[in-house]
């Protein structure tokens, strides 16, 4: 099968095509350097092409999301569509059936979703949704930072453990990344507490914070995986935390990176970058991330942008979460995992009028806008913590047109001018920028530059075509016209497969499930494994024998190969 | 003579071991009576005599047992057809009848527990 | 040849036991090691069905039939019919659940499951408020209180106490039994509440009541609580209060005693909240003690499908929930079901007499490997392979973990996928979509 794109004004930024005038070929889902005569043709006619969106962090499959649907009827009811001939059924806006997620991902041009968070011992929930989610590839991030392995090993300052337990844990949760989720606070939720720094010690296991992120930051360099660890602060959601999320910056610098990318991703910012002491005199410090951002480099973000409206906030935090549905007397969903870590999940609605709310809504713009280097703060809205994906082309507006957020800044509580930088920030990101925040910049912090963001020849052959022409428009003044174009893809493009045309779904792939098999010496696994069958002889409510994830629920992986010895190449 | 009493219907591990082999006389065994404490009881009869037990919905021939554990005037019947031929089947807008929670009349009677085969055959 | 398996699943109750051995001789279970009463008399097997059998009338005899004639029946039945009701699937696996679903789709059906006689009160109460709740290793780790209210796990999840909640030891319980202080709130003395700490009797649906009361107690009202609540003394109320304030971590379990007596969710409603607001003094976590071991995997599944976790009506093409209206025997009762496929789950024994009079009229495919009360009103019955034993496949535990139930023997009759794909095709040749 061969296809060719003609015409398109192509923003490839790794390749420095900043909307040129390029063809693109496509032949067997990759593209080529040319494609015979008898290719199959699309004229984009000088509308936008990018490679296929790529989202680093969103909660799209798992126990906790269904837990958001089983829990919101409410939000199911939104959003619904019949079935047709080529889809099944939609449901849900912050809340997605499997099929929606897919399928809205894929009319937006997004191609490739990674799921944020899932424990070990739930990951199999996670692959059965990840596997019914059409057309998308996507993988799961596993969660290490509060398994009691990982504080032993921690404690006993034995990085061969933690590495082997790491490898482990990837293969039995089919994971692709380490995600620390608040490190240790997971662990003390157990008993109802939390760790307030990251000097903590957790007790039982006497470590803190600090030493859990780390360990894991060694051990993802020792074990050369793709992606660095990717990091939900302690202290998420109290006001003045930006200090902890600098504090935890700057632990980057304690490891060197063995890959070409950060040490340390740190995720969904407008929760962390949080100033003041309390609600009353809370303000944004996303300023000063930035200006940290603007002198390391090591450590990328992305920016959790609020969306007005309702949420479904969902995370591993599960200390966080009842905070939040104390304080906002909502329903509560809380999922502990045994020896694993926590999580909650809370209902939410952003209003423009709610002075905390407004001047979250700014973080995420503060973020990506007062930081110079597009590759560093990636687009997100920590889906549905911030809102729902479905809201990118928003975001998107709103990061090209400083006209958009200065008419959007008159409707919000009047403390988004004192307490936030926004209103003075005019810079205006072009398509390149958006580019890099939403394809090459996540493939890159994900490690997949190889096979995913951009448009080289031996990518694979995603793309989406926007219907819009770029010496035809100001951003700035049309900026609904941007939104619009972002919402509905002239044309998405799955593995040379034409997926999307005009907005509809016109074919519905099975997508491919990343993971990473990173291999260490055996006898490091072997010892390593000691301590692991005591803790399910001991501690587990199930056998070793049925907790990983078998290959039935992986039936199109797609394994990246890692690992502390040399791994041969077949 | 008739006794009232609150019925209530739920789980038992013998209902559960013969659930998967309900054309067994073990689930009938299993299911097909009625458990009331010694005090209620002997104002009817015997343990093990076949009593009727009647609500607004329906009536059942089951098997007297004695079960201390039940307060007075409560009476118990595993789940399954024979209670279930006389629980109440509102679902009170959301989906479940009520299985727990049903005024009963219970008189001792000389006719016989109907086999499952038999009882269900009454609503063809 | 005789061959062990290990680590086996138990397909029957919602403990999913995982730590099973099951001893196979020639492809029959000879031996179960492990398993409680209940699960072994499952695994062990019983009388099957043995082939597809048919009937036009339901007073007649049922007659023999091959697998061609069951299917091309059950197909014609459900594409004729109006308003068909898909229910079941307690006892199948999330793999069954899947082709179910697309099935009722297909057909603009209602499907739901028995959840509907179970806990389906406790859905709509987690759409009230949430659930806290925990995986069971947190219980076996942590707890030190545990209260067992409406449920007997003795006679409903005879392994719960031994393997999660009560005798086990663990990491911060070395004491098993002796750390852990075990409260039953129930009707009647059950045999769960013989072994307790502390029986808290109430009176039969005054359980909202007592919650209401432990609440106000907890929230420092205890002067506004009447002498006795419910049939409880608030003396015993007040000092129960104290016993959950005061505990490390405190998992309540609660069954049928609250989902089915008068208030139905409100109890659990009301049970949640009292969870959620001792929060504010311990850690403590709610859970369902979910009857089969597969009745949460449809929720589940069918909650990331649809949206929905049960009672799901697809007549408008896209899924429409509403229990009460769209629940089995909301539509048995008002007579609107004009055909019924019944599986994995028997819905004749379990539905009160009215329903099962509606099924006894409408027509009926049974797909079960056993003859039940279903049997009694089917007009076709196409028995199936036996989940969790013939079968491998996914099933959720009461606490929402997924686990893969391992094949012990091989099949000899068709498996519930393959029946319901291929109805599902017929179906759709005969609908002409
Ligand atoms: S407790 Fe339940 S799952 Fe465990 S063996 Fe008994 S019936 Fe099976
Ligand atoms: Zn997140």
């Amino acid at each position: 099968m061969e296809l060719l794109i003609k015409n398109g004004s192509v923003y490839d930024p790794v390749n420095g095509i900043k909307g040129d005038r390029t063809d693109i070929s496509i032949r067997d889902g990759k593209i080529v350097d040319k494609v015979s005569s008898s290719a199959s043709v699309i004229d984009a006619g000088g509308r936008v092409v990018m490679a296929g969106g790529v989202d680093a962090h969103s909660h799209i499959a798992g126990a906790k999301v269904n837990m958001g649907r089983i829990m919101r009827p409410e939000d199911t009811r939104l959003g619904i569509k019949p079935r047709t001939k080529i889809t099944r059924p939609c449901t849900g806006y912050t809340v997605p059936n499997v099929y929606a997620m897919g399928y809205r991902y894929a009319q937006m041009g997004y191609t490739t979703v990674f799921e944020a968070a899932q424990a070990i011992m739930k990951a199999r929930h996670t692959h059965e949704e990840l596997e019914e989610i059409p057309i998308i590839d996507k993988g799961a991030l596993t969660l290490f930072g509060s398994n009691w392995p990982t504080m032993d090993f921690v404690r006993e300052k034995n990085m061969d453990k933690l590495a082997a337990y790491v490898a482990w844990g990837l293969l039995a949760s089919r994971g692709f990344g380490i995600k620390c989720v608040n490190p240790g606070g997971g662990e003390m939720w157990g008993f109802g507490k939390n760790v307030t720094g990251l000097d903590d010690v957790v007790p039982n296991f006497e470590v803190t914070p600090r030493e859990i992120i780390v360990s894991l930051m060694k051990v993802n360099e020792t074990l050369k995986l793709p992606h660095s660890v990717h990091l939900h602060c302690n202290n998420l959601g109290k006001p003045g935390n930006y200090r902890t999320t600098l504090a935890s910056m700057e632990l980057a610098d304690q490891v060197r990176a063995r890959k070409d990318r950060q040490v340390l991703h740190v995720t969904h910012v407008t929760f962390n970058c949080w100033g003041g002491t309390n609600w009353g005199d809370f303000e944004s410090k996303a300023d000063e991330i930035a200006n940290y951002l603007n002198n390391c480099d090591n450590v990328t973000t992305d920016m959790g942008q609020l969306i007005f409206g309702s949420a479904t906030t969902m995370t591993a935090d599960g200390p966080v979460q009842y905070a939040n549905a104390k304080l906002l007397h909502a329903k509560w969903a809380n999922g502990d995992v045994e020896l694993e870590d926590a999580s909650g999940v809370v209902p939410i609605f952003y209003a423009k009028q709610v002075s905390i709310h407004a001047i979250m809504w700014a973080m995420g713009l503060e973020l990506a806008l007062l930081t110079k280097d597009p590759y560093k703060v990636l687009l997100t809205t920590d889906h549905p913590n911030g809102g729902p994906f479905v809201n990118y082309p928003e975001v998107i507006a709103l990061l090209m047109s400083n006209k958009k957020r200065q008419e959007e800044i008159k409707t919000l509580h009047a403390l988004v001018n004192d307490r936030t930088k926004i209103p003075g920030i005019t810079r205006e990101l072009d398509f390149n920028d958006i580019a890099v925040m939403t394809r090459v910049g996540t493939a890159k912090v994900l490690g997949l530059l190889d096979t995913k963001g951009h448009l080289g020849a031996g990518s694979d052959a995603d793309l989406s075509i926007y219907d819009i022409i770029p010496d035809q428009i100001d951003p700035s003044i049309e900026h609904a016209k941007i939104k619009s174009a972002f919402s509905s893809a002239a044309y998405t493009i799955k593995g040379g497969e034409i997926v999307v045309k005009d907005g509809e779904i016109t074919a519905t792939p099975a997508g491919r499930t990343y993971w990473v098999d990173a291999t260490v010496p055996e006898e490091q696994t072997e010892i390593m494994m000691k301590d692991i069958r005591h803790k399910f002889k001991n501690y587990y409510s199930m056998n070793l024998a049925n907790y990983a994830v078998q290959d039935e629920y992986v039936t199109h992986p797609e394994v990246i190969k890692a690992g502390a010895i040399p791994v041969e190449v077949s | 003579m008739t006794l009232k009493v609150n019925l209530i219907t739920g789980r038992t591990i013998d209902q559960g071991v013969t659930i998967e082999n309900k054309t067994s006389s073990d689930y009938q065994e299993a299911t097909a009576y009625c458990e009331l404490n010694s005090k209620n009881l002997e104002i009817l009869g015997k343990p093990g005599s076949n009593v009727r037990v009647k609500t607004r919905y329906g009536d059942v021939v089951v098997k007297l047992k004695e079960n201390n554990g039940n307060p007075d005037s409560i009476a118990f019947i595993p789940m399954g057809p024979w209670a279930n031929a006389v629980v109440d089947p509102d679902t009170r807008g959301c989906g479940m009848p009520g299985f727990k929670g049903i005024p009963a009349e219970i008189e001792v009677t000389k006719d016989k527990i109907l086999l499952m085969k038999e009882l269900i055959a009454r609503y063809k | 040849m005789t061959t062990e398996i290990t680590d086996a699943l138990c397909p029957f109750c919602g403990c999913n036991c995982d730590d099973i051995t099951v001893v196979v001789d020639n492809n029959r279970i000879t031996g179960v090691k492990h398993a409680c009463r209940v699960g072994t008399a499952k695994i062990m097997g019983h009388h099957r069905i043995e082939t597809p059998m048919m009937r036009a009338d339901k007073k007649s005899e049922f007659k023999k039939v091959s697998y061609d004639e069951a299917i091309e029946g059950a197909a014609r039945m459900l594409a004729m019919s109006k308003r068909p009701l898909l229910y079941g699937w307690a006892s199948a696996l999330c793999e069954v659940h899947k082709k179910g679903i697309l099935l009722a789709e297909e057909m603009g059906a209602i499907i739901d499951n028995t959840a509907t006689v179970c806990h389906g009160p406790s859905t709509l109460a987690v759409h009230e408020k949430g659930l806290p709740s925990s995986t069971l290793g947190q219980i076996k780790n942590r707890a030190d209180v545990v209260v067992f209210w409406g449920s007997n796990p003795v006679h409903a999840h005879p392994r719960h106490m031994g393997r999660y909640s009560v005798f086990t030891k663990g990491f911060f319980q070395e004491k098993g039994r002796r750390g852990r202080k075990v409260i039953v709130v129930d009707v009647r003395k059950t045999e769960t509440a013989s072994m307790a700490d502390e029986f808290v009797q109430v009176q039969q649906g005054s359980d909202y009541l007592v919650i209401s009361a432990m609440r106000a107690i907890l929230s420092g009202h205890a002067d506004v609580v009447p002498d006795s609540a419910g049939g409880v003394q608030k003396e015993q109320l007040v000092k129960l209060v104290d016993t959950l304030k005061g505990a490390k971590f405190c998992g309540i379990f609660f069954g049928m005693g609250l989902t089915q007596s008068i208030s139905r969710y409100k109890n659990i409603d009301n049970a949640i909240s009292l969870t959620t607001e001792l929060n504010s003094f311990t850690k403590c976590v709610i859970m369902p003690m979910r009857g089969h071991y597969n009745v949460a995997g449809f929720g589940q599944v069918c909650s990331w499908e649809t949206g929905f976790a049960t009672a799901v009506d697809f007549a408008r093409g896209a899924p429409y929930y509403n229990p009460g209206e769209t629940a089995a025997n909301d539509l048995l009762m008002r007579k609107e079901t004009d055909a019924a496929m019944i599986i994995a789950g028997d819905a004749g024994a379990h539905f009160p007499a009215d329903s099962v009079r509606h099924l006894a009229k409408i027509p009926v495919v049974q797909i079960d490997p056993y003859w039940n009360a279903t049997t009694e009103v089917s007009n076709i019955v196409i028995p199936v392979a036996v989940c969790g034993i013939e079968v491998e496949g996914t099933a959720y535990r009461m606490d929402g973990v997924s686990l893969r139930y391992r094949k012990m023997i091989e099949p000899t009759l068709s498996t519930d996928v393959e029946v319901l794909e291929r109805i599902t095709e017929r179906v759709k040749e005969l609908r002409g979509v």
